[in-house]
């Protein structure tokens, strides 16, 4: 499989999915 | 004591726009410059002339971004980094900055030191060197993305995010 950092807006794809993941995990640890 | 933190956000700011603006140009714009300057045989201009310099202002203004960031946390910096008080938003930008720093310090700079000859290495090193460089770069833009979202909304905009 490729490294989807390989590509640049494979690395923004990737920012933006890190950001709702940790966004729904920091939600859950607080409620 | 009011002028630390004030001193300290503008601080932080501006160093901060300078690192991953730096970031960015280097993963935005570098990147696919060399490719081409590569091609047609003009790359010293920037890894000579451009890169050494870009690289000076972005492994240090890391430093100061942290370092301004850490006094603007001030008495909060506990609770930023265990995630708690209220403070669990700003704490994850931070973890995310420091994680960031460290990136840059611990694997960046020693493997563009190789790469643009500032440390002797063989070629065999130079291309691992290059490869550990390029993803812990990208690694990092990526790791921009959320951090900005903590960091922009972790603090001023909480209550909307319920953060």
């Amino acid at each position: 499989m490729k490294n989807p950092l390989d590509s640049l807006w494979g690395t923004v794809i990737c920012g933006v999915l890190l950001t709702a993941i940790l966004y729904f995990i920091v939600k859950s640890i607080l409620t | 004591m009011d002028w630390v933190p004030a001193i300290a956000r503008w601080l932080h700011f501006m160093a901060g726009v300078m690192w991953i603006g730096l970031l960015y140009y280097f993963n935005f714009v570098q990147v696919a410059a060399l490719k081409a300057a590569t091609a047609d045989g003009t790359a010293a201009g920037i890894t000579k002339h451009v890169a050494p310099r870009a690289l000076l202002f972005f492994r240090w203004s890391a430093v100061v971004t942290w370092l301004a960031g850490a006094a603007l946390l001030g008495n909060q910096f506990v609770n930023a980094f265990t995630l708690s008080k209220g403070m669990a938003g700003i704490g994850v930008g931070a973890w995310l900055g420091t994680i960031m720093l460290i990136n840059v310090w611990a694997l960046i700079w020693p493997n563009q030191q190789k790469i643009l000859g500032l440390k002797p290495a063989t070629d065999e090193e130079k291309v691992k060197a290059r490869r550990v460089a390029f993803l812990t770069s990208r690694v990092n833009t990526m790791l921009s993305i959320p951090m900005l979202f903590f960091m922009a909304g972790g603090w001023s905009h909480r209550a909307i995010f319920g953060l």
